[in-house]
């Protein structure tokens, strides 16, 4: 093996969103001096995804507005852009990635921050539907806004009502969209939350105009002329100027597989976002991970979860010996409502769900236990039980379910934990 | 136009101008360290903290209840915090100075 400085090392980072672009910029933060080179195949300067179902497609036309970094900051840590370029192979044994125009880049270290695609449910039509989108870059959000800014009173179908599919539905709305969403489990954010919490976004949206259809199978996409027909199993069918299809996320995960790392729903990663191979990590929604607090192994689809293992990933590349513990958090903002998810709510036996007087009749905060144990809390509109849960689920404290069950006191954490030691 | 200085955790001080945006905004547009905007700028990761000069709290308005709630997750937080993804900027900001947290 060829003996290099530290200065002519080079990390590649195959992933330019929130988990790789933060890796390139803590590298250099933690002391790192060898060349850093970033590649994505989305073309556009790295950008936040979160806002793209939310203000860019409700407001935005700048995508300037939503960049992670200023442009000239890449030169000024002398990051290397590759943009609208796709690795196509990755070779661990000689350290080089391989380009889909064939040229060839050498490594010291790599770090996977391959992120994940939308699934695209086998329906009949999906393919050949050309106003169909998923929700996920850039160049989805612009083909939604083109799609129905030609016309009059547009209508939307959006195929899947978890949170994707939800904010879209909300933003929208605000702009003038007929919206219908289809969803195939008989209620709303099924797989994420409660029947109390699906039960609220239901009323939420209807009172906001949205027609919500639990429990519909959609087979078929058919065209006619520029109108769509989306049809369920059950006969029924829904007319639409644009589709938009949220109904999951698939893990890119191939690249990795195929160069022999270890990979279960997901790229396996160790406590400091190490893959099987010594000189390649993973960061974000990719990582099958370890997670401490609920010894369990688990894979986030969340911004927290990318930007905290980038810093992990710095520091572990530049020698540091970092181990990755942190609290899962999540938001979604749909109109007014503020949702905001601290912990894992997997595995709970106990729910507490809690509202406080607030003249909207939106503030309350939903919290999951496991016995004695808080696991997780959803609040809404709520940031004062999210704090408290975070600091309760990250402390271990215990806390009294009787008092926090009792509306009339007041949520802080003296009275959750005084009430504790009295009983 | 507003002049707004920075004073990084590293006694850096650095003064930007703009007119329009927020003042996270701003910082991150500038790389000013210590300001990270994690969430872009929706009052749900609380990386952009700042402690305002105490000359200029009245030029500030007050934290709306969520952002106030939010500066709780932060040891750090005292009663000149604020989060600068929930300050916009305008002429009455105009020469305030603020002290990255972190």
């Amino acid at each position: 093996m060829s003996h290099t400085t530290a200065a002519q090392q080079t990390c590649i980072v195959i992933g330019a969103s929130h988990g790789g672009v933060n890796v390139a910029f803590s590298l250099r933060k933690e002391g790192w001096k060898g060349r850093i080179i970033l590649i994505d195949r989305d073309p556009n300067y790295p950008y936040h995804r979160p806002p793209l179902s939310k203000t860019y497609l409700l407001n935005e036309r700048d995508p300037q507005k939503i960049l992670l970094k200023p442009v000239p900051s890449y030169l000024e840590q002398d990051i290397t852009l590759h943009l609208g370029v796709e690795v196509s192979q990755i070779d661990k044994e000689q350290h080089v990635v391989t380009l889909s125009d064939g040229s060839t880049l050498h490594y010291d270290k790599l770090v996977l921050a391959l992120g994940a695609r939308p699934i695209i449910p086998p329906i009949a039509g999906i393919d050949t539907a050309s106003n169909l989108f998923a929700v996920r870059t850039l160049a989805d959000i612009d083909g939604i806004r083109n799609t129905i800014k030609v016309i009059e009173k547009p209508r939307a179908v959006i195929i899947g009502g978890g949170y994707i599919g939800l904010e879209t539905a909300a933003s929208l709305t605000k702009i003038g969209v007929e919206v219908t969403v289809l969803e195939r489990e008989d209620r709303l954010l099924a797989r994420v939350t409660t029947p109390y919490m699906s039960e609220f976004f239901n009323t939420l949206h209807s009172q906001h105009g949205v027609a919500i259809h639990t429990g519909k199978n959609v087979t078929s996409i058919n065209q006619e002329n520029s109108t769509s027909w989306v049809q369920c199993s059950d006969g029924s069918q829904y007319s639409a100027d644009v589709i938009i299809v949220g109904v999951g996320i698939k893990v890119n995960q191939e690249l990795a597989q195929e160069a022999g790392l270890h990979v279960d729903n997901g790229i396996v990663v160790d406590t400091c976002a190490r893959t099987s191979d010594e000189h390649i990590y993973a960061v974000g929604d990719c990582t099958y991970h370890h997670n401490p607090l609920y010894d369990r192994y688990v894979r986030l689809e969340s911004v927290q979860n990318a930007v905290d293992q980038a810093k992990v990933v710095a520091a572990a590349i530049t020698k540091k010996q970092p181990s990755y513990n942190a609290i899962p958090w999540f938001w979604s903002d749909q109109y007014d409502i503020k949702l905001q998810m601290v912990g894992l709510s997997a595995g709970h036996n106990t729910i507490i769900t809690r509202h406080e007087p607030d003249a909207s009749g939106h503030k309350f905060s939903v919290w999951y236990f496991l016995n004695e144990r808080l696991l997780a809390v959803d609040t809404v509109n709520h940031a004062k039980a999210y704090v408290l849960a975070t600091k309760i689920i990250k402390g271990a404290i215990k806390i009294d379910q009787n008092t926090l069950m009792d509306e009339q006191v007041d949520l802080t954490l003296e009275h959750l934990i005084n009430a504790n030691t009295d009983s | 136009m507003a002049k707004i200085t920075f004073i990084t955790r590293d006694q850096q001080a650095i003064t930007l101008e703009a007119s329009s945006g927020s003042v996270m905004e701003l910082a991150v547009q500038n790389s000013v360290s210590g300001i990270d905007g994690d969430c872009g700028g929706v009052c749900s990761c609380a990386t952009c903290h700042v402690h305002v000069a105490p000359k200029d709290v009245s030029k500030i308005g007050a934290p709306s209840e969520i952002e106030q709630d939010m500066l709780e997750l932060d040891d750090n937080a005292n009663e000149y915090s604020r989060l600068c993804c929930q300050m916009e900027i305008s002429e009455e900001l105009d020469g305030i100075v603020l002290n990255v947290a972190h």
